[in-house]
């Protein structure tokens, strides 16, 4: 018999449901409700991983209550942009996808943005689950500022490969090289240009081309500029050595017109099945299975870069969550950076195959192993190239600059100069910007 | 007498009093205008002014530093080769389609079948967006899979480097602008042609001109203002052309075809040195001054008499 007394007591723990619920979520210690009716917005680059956030927008907004509104705009002209709004102090955004590589020591000197060691800290607005123990070493390290304050999360770490073609390899009887010097050979052993084959495409466009140069120069366990940014490392015996590897590779080996060529003519060349070897960035993986554009899906291989004379690296080039030091919704926006950097958008990230995400543990999540699309050979490069990063770029504030300088370099040795007259030139005119950051 | 002149010297007064109202009342209808052109014109380049004397960095401040980046500009071999490219690049990309388009606005004035679709179609690459012509022909000009080479070879000749040699990066970005802009220099001439008098042509055709002879001495002369009209335009695009170099080359390849715009751009949005950008800026703007004067004068000479 349903009494009134007993409608009236389930009236009553209907009403304090979400109370209960938040009592609840209380007492497992993190209330992801606390900022329920900010609105943010959301500033990203274009990328596939900004394509995996907005996807599952809606899902942090169930989440937390808090409404989201994000755009994605091409990283050359999302970086000024920020630079310009943050510099003004009112930036148009809550949360900003930092592109680490370009403007880290900007931003970290300038104090852009709101140091989130103290929020990971804080278990009022950490979720215990977030484990943040799990991120890659790397990418934590490039995340630091030198002086201990992370002003973003990390994301995504960009890992340089060799794309190489199997089916090529296999006409000429050849392995995949296992070091910088006999990658040269081999690409040397592949070219063909009477038959329009080549061993080697990279780029050759100022400034896109350096990380190519410095990939080989890590290979000599060197890099750009000293550990403390102040002095150019990049006249020395194992830079010019860099040089030449890489001005006999696009010289001898690649295609007619990479002088001028940017990641994607490297791409189209090589998803036409007549180059062997590519080296870039991972992330431009996807195009090269998609069989409505590409001729090398069957045939596509993807490695390691190879080893060289001192030490065996990967270029990498990592992607951030920040919160502006001016925002005005740090708390809400501090959820959303950590939603989007959780296990949870990491693991989706990588299922898809839409970027080699920073934390560790997803790289061994049995769903994302069998159902990644990329495959085995891919995710044990991916794996591989994880364990051996390092900064494809210095960490230096006009990085931008250093691209340019040294990317016409880069691009003069490809038309005949000679790599250590250009690299003495382009050291000389770069030390006294340098200097000048640094002063 | 004195009456008289007394309410002469009120009733002017009284007028000079209602012009000096009516002048007080006109000036606050101009106000708004006023204040829009002070905020988005006359602002804008006192603070790029004021910018270009200081060392204005976005994460560092203000620094004064007079006339320090306009000497530093003028040691700048980069932005001395930046000008020279920029005359170069707006030489062709104005002779060319002001060529084109006096020839293309010859023929369009004769009647032939079909001459309204033909002038349609002709002016269509000038109602495209920049950006989404030069991803296109970016796209036709790759050495190994674009389209223009596989036409070359169709035809026997060799393939060509198109925008990815620092020799021909130039003449190929002009192909582009020329392929754009011909249409507009057509159209402008073809208003030209359309309003021209028949009386100078009867009186050739009676005293015996050939078709040449008609064309150097009678057209020509009498179309050469809106020829000059159409220079002065396009002399004025192909200077800021900014949009079909950037997204087709980025100035490359190495600097190959960085233009002053280009140039701008890196030192402001990629470098971050405002205040360098800001002497760019006032260079440039001076520059523009100039070579507008010039072909204004050119214009005043060209006028029918």
């Amino acid at each position: 018999m349903i009494r009134r007394r007993s409608v009236l007591k389930g009236s009553v723990a209907l009403l304090a449901m979400p109370a209960i619920i938040g009592r609840a979520r209380a007492a497992s210690g993190f209330d992801w409700k606390q900022f329920k009716g900010t609105h943010i917005e959301v500033s990203l680059s274009k990328n596939p991983r900004s394509d995996v956030l907005q996807k599952h927008q809606k899902e942090f907004e169930e989440l937390t209550g808090i409404t989201v509104g994000s755009e994605q705009i091409p990283e050359q002209q999302q970086r000024p942009k920020a630079a310009i709004e943050l510099a003004s102090g009112r930036p148009s955004f809550d949360v900003l996808m930092v592109s680490l590589h370009v403007s880290k020591r900007l931003f970290g000197r300038a104090k852009w943005l709101e140091d989130l060691k103290p929020y990971l800290a804080n278990p009022q607005l950490t979720a215990p689950d977030y484990d943040f123990a799990d991120m890659g070493p790397g990418a934590v390290k490039t995340a630091t500022q030198p002086d201990g304050r992370m002003d973003s999360l990390p994301l995504n770490p960009d890992l340089w490969i060799v794309f190489w073609n199997k089916q090529l390899f296999k006409e000429k009887g050849l392995a995949f090289p296992s070091s910088m010097s006999e990658l040269l050979e081999t690409a040397r052993k592949l070219t063909d240009k009477s038959k329009g084959t080549y061993g080697f495409v990279g780029r050759g466009l100022k400034n896109a081309n350096v990380p190519v140069w410095t990939s080989w120069l890590l290979g000599e366990n060197a890099y750009t500029v000293t550990a403390d940014g102040k002095k150019l490392l990049t006249d020395t015996p194992d830079a010019v050595w860099a040089a030449q590897l890489y001005r006999d590779l696009m010289r001898d080996c690649a295609p007619p017109g990479s002088i001028g060529f940017n990641w994607n003519e490297c791409q189209t060349s090589f998803s036409q099945g007549k180059i062997a070897m590519w080296l870039d960035g991972v992330g431009f993986s996807a195009p090269l299975l998609d069989r409505k554009s590409s001729k090398v899906v069957d045939t596509v291989g993807f490695a390691v870069v190879p080893k060289g004379p001192k030490a065996q690296h990967s270029a990498s080039f990592v992607d951030s969550m920040g919160i502006p030091a001016a925002g005005k919704n740090k708390g809400a926006a501090y959820l959303y950076c950590q939603w989007a950097t959780s296990k949870k958008i990491m693991a989706e990230i990588l299922r898809t195959g839409s970027g080699t995400p920073a934390r560790l543990s997803v790289y061994s999540d049995p769903q994302v192993v069998r159902e990644n699309k990329f495959g085995k050979e891919w995710l044990d490069a991916v794996m591989e190239s994880q364990k051996i990063s390092a900064p494809g770029l210095p960490e230096i504030v006009p990085v931008t600059e250093f691209r340019d300088t040294f990317g016409v370099a880069l691009t003069n040795m490809i038309t005949g100069a000679d790599p250590a007259a250009e690299l003495k030139k382009a050291t000389q005119a770069f030390q006294p910007v340098l200097d000048k950051s640094n002063a | 007498m004195a009456e008289a002149l007394t309410r002469a010297t009120g009733a002017a007064r009284a007028a000079a009093g209602r012009r000096a109202h009516y002048r007080r009342r006109y000036w606050a209808f101009a106000l708004p205008a006023a204040a829009i052109v002070l905020a988005v014109i006359v602002f804008p380049w006192l603070f790029t002014l004021y910018m270009s004397v200081h060392e204005w960095e976005p994460s560092g401040g203000a620094l004064f530093m007079g006339l320090g980046n306009y000497l530093k500009l003028a040691a700048d071999a980069r932005f001395a080769w930046a000008i020279l490219r920029t005359l170069y690049f707006a030489a062709l990309a104005v002779a060319a389609p002001v060529i084109l388009g006096v020839a293309a606005a010859l023929a369009f004035n004769e009647r032939f079948p079909l001459r309204g679709l033909a002038r349609t179609v002709f002016i269509l690459p000038m109602m495209a967006t920049p950006v989404a012509i030069a991803l296109v022909w970016s796209m036709m000009f790759h050495p190994q899979l674009g389209v223009l080479n596989y036409l070359l070879s169709a035809l026997g000749l060799p393939p060509a480097s198109w925008t990815y040699s620092a020799d021909t990066v130039i003449p190929t970005l002009a192909l582009v602008e020329t392929w754009q802009w011909t249409p507009l220099v057509m159209l402008i001439v073809l208003g030209g042609l359309a309003s021209l008098p028949r009386d100078p042509y009867e009186a050739a055709l009676l005293d015996g001109a050939g078709a040449w002879q008609t064309f150097r001495h009678i057209t020509l002369p009498l179309i050469w203002p809106f020829i000059v009209v159409a220079g002065v335009i396009r002399t004025i695009d192909a200077l800021k052309s900014f949009d079909v170099i950037y997204v087709i080359t980025q100035g490359g390849p190495g600097t190959a075809s960085e233009t002053i715009n280009i140039f701008l751009y890196q030192q402001a949005f990629a470098y971050y040195h405002l205040g360098y950008a800001g002497a760019v800026t006032v260079v440039f703007f001076i520059l523009i001054i100039a070579v507008s004067l010039v072909l204004l004068a050119m214009r005043q000479r060209a006028k029918w008499q």
